[in-house]
């Protein structure tokens, strides 16, 4: 899958190996996703935003090769709606599951 | 041999985004997630700005710089507030895409026609259009959510709606399809920014007509537009990693749109299209119904007497912030050896696992989180069911009555325990505008009040009361 990229100028992409990936994807994401804890849908639909902030690293060659100034403005604007949702993803993720305790602290009498 | 490198790290990247996810299959190992998911992130971030291609570095620095100073903030908000924090995070991603589209687009115009083959104006074309329709369309549902003041938050309806919203969408495909037959004419780079536009106003119309009710579904299937808009990316970019992240993001945003529309039992099309709300039954009420209102020392008092509660939250109490105090009222009936279990409807709440996170963040423990399916066939043996703040997903309109909007919704069956208590702001009917029959019922007793409020006083009678400290 490397061969495609060749240096100099842009090769034809290898259009039937990216639709492969992209089914190939999809299955192992609708199994992963499935047996995802239901008590856990919210902090998954946030990592899952982060995740899929990975157009960031579309938006780092757009702003940062040597390309027109408009084009590069598109990207710059691009990377930064990217990794706002990368920080705030992460982040705000890792802030909810913290809270998900099986018990909190000893409290008198109390079994269920 | 460093684009060998750069591959690799995406592999390695995509192996741990995987296992993010995975791990999110329970509490347990879920932060172990965020770890691999930031991991994965940081690598392909670094692979790629290795890139020789990249060579303003103070621009990238600027944008994540300022991605920084955005992100931290939005990620402090009120749990509350998720709800319009995920769709704003849509709406971002939506952008990301929608902006590299173009900008790929431009620029392959003015330096390498021969780039724009036809796979990947379709590409680029779906791109666009699902990532500016996701944009505003976000942004409507966000702004809906947070109830800014310019929003309608009540559905807008007007004739012929569909109609209208499928042929905009039709009028940009048909566009599209004249770029893809020919990218590099003289007037593609004019035209292009119909589609653009077209994309934009469609996602303010299509969420226009959408209720509260419905958000849990639409914010699932906007999440699942984000993705499929980055995979577009991904075949525009010749990018794997894009395809793979993207893939994993759009199956996630599509199984929970399944589940929350299995939860209402409706279709995607009857969601997006179906204008819930306005098609309220006009069955005036012919003879007035009566609530029975309890007071709080009589609720106590029954409280006390039970041996199971079953406390079934709602928007209502997320509106209300009553989650704290909802945990003080379970730590009363804990200390007096009464069970207490929260029962959690699948649509209950602004976006799926709402409530979850809410009682999460009040030091509930998970473990006495149920689901619908597992608490129904022992709502029987239920002493009393506290509601809080719901009011659709307790109808039992949903199991009898035909004509019912709701008709054929899963709900929980509060009416099956042995009392019910809801407490309600105010006599008037919920979001959906549909009488809820339940809160007419023998064994029903109403509390009216702000939900903090009233549960803040059962809190007060019980400590109060009963000498027990």
């Amino acid at each position: 899958m490397i061969q495609t990229d060749a240096a100099a100028a842009a090769p034809p992409p290898d259009i039937w190996g990216q639709i492969f990936v992209f089914v190939l994807a999809s299955f192992i994401g609708l199994g992963v996703i499935r047996r995802v804890s239901r008590l856990l849908h919210t902090p998954l639909m946030s990592i899952t935003n982060a995740i899929s902030a990975i157009a960031i690293v579309g938006s780092i060659i757009v702003t940062g090769a040597d390309y027109p100034i408009g084009i590069r403005i598109l990207g710059a604007v691009a990377l930064f709606a990217s990794m706002t949702n990368i920080v705030s993803g992460f982040l705000i993720t890792d802030r909810m599951l913290k809270m998900f305790k099986t018990d909190t602290r000893p409290r008198s009498g109390g079994h269920p | 041999m460093s684009r060998d490198l750069v591959q690799l790290s995406y592999i390695i990247a995509t192996g741990l985004f995987v296992f993010a996810l995975h791990w999110m299959n329970t509490p347990a190992t879920a932060r172990k997630g965020v770890y691999a998911g930031v991991a994965g992130m940081v690598l392909a971030i670094a692979a790629t700005w290795a890139e020789p291609v990249v060579v303003h570095h103070w621009w990238i620095v600027a944008a994540l710089a300022a991605g920084v100073v955005v992100g931290v903030p939005l990620s402090l908000v009120p749990l509350t507030a998720v709800p319009q924090r995920t769709a704003l995070s849509h709406a971002f991603g939506g952008l990301a895409a929608g902006l590299v589209g173009t900008a790929k687009y431009y620029l392959w115009f003015g330096e390498g026609p021969a780039n724009l083959t036809a796979f990947r104006m379709v590409a680029i074309i779906v791109e666009i259009i699902l990532g500016f329709l996701t944009f505003t369309g976000s942004l409507m549902a966000a702004g809906k959510l947070q109830e800014v003041k310019f929003i309608p938050q009540r559905p807008v309806t007007y004739p012929l709606q569909n109609v209208t919203n499928i042929g905009l969408l039709a009028v940009a495909a048909v566009v599209g399809i004249a770029l893809v037959l020919h990218p590099t004419a003289s007037w593609a780079p004019l035209t292009f920014p119909v589609i653009i536009v077209l994309a934009l106003a469609f996602g303010v119309l299509l969420i226009i007509p959408i209720g509260g009710a419905d958000m849990p579904t639409v914010i699932a299937i906007l999440n699942a537009y984000a993705g499929l808009s980055a995979v577009a990316m991904g075949f525009v970019l010749d990018n794997k990693l894009l395809i793979t992240a993207g893939a994993l993001d759009g199956s996630s945003g599509l199984i929970l749109a399944i589940i929350m529309c299995k939860a209402m039992n409706r279709s995607f099309v009857n969601v997006l299209f179906g204008a819930f709300g306005q098609v309220q039954q006009t069955k005036a009420a012919g003879e007035e119904k009566v609530y029975k209102a309890e007071s709080i020392e009589g609720a106590g008092q029954v409280l006390e007497q039970a041996n199971l509660v079953v406390v079934i939250p709602g928007y209502g109490m997320a509106v209300a912030q009553a989650q704290h105090k909802v945990r003080e009222l379970y730590d009363q009936l804990k200390k007096r050896g009464i069970a207490v279990k929260f029962a959690i409807h699948p649509v209950a709440g602004r976006m799926p696992g709402h409530m979850n996170v809410l009682l999460a963040e009040a030091d509930i423990p998970y473990t006495d989180l149920v689901e619908m399916d597992e608490i129904n066939p022992d709502m029987p043996q239920v002493d009393v069911a506290l509601v809080v703040g719901a009011n659709d997903v307790v109808n039992p309109a949903a199991r009898t009555e035909k004509t019912s909007p709701i008709y054929g919704m899963p709900i929980i069956d509060a009416d099956r325990a042995r009392t019910v208590f809801a407490i309600k702001r105010s006599k008037n009917p919920g979001f959906a505008g549909i009488d809820n029959e339940l809160y007419f019922s023998d064994k029903t007793w109403m509390l009216f009040g702000d939900a903090k409020n009233v549960i803040g006083e059962l809190v007060k009678q019980l400590s109060g009361g009963s000498g027990l400290h």
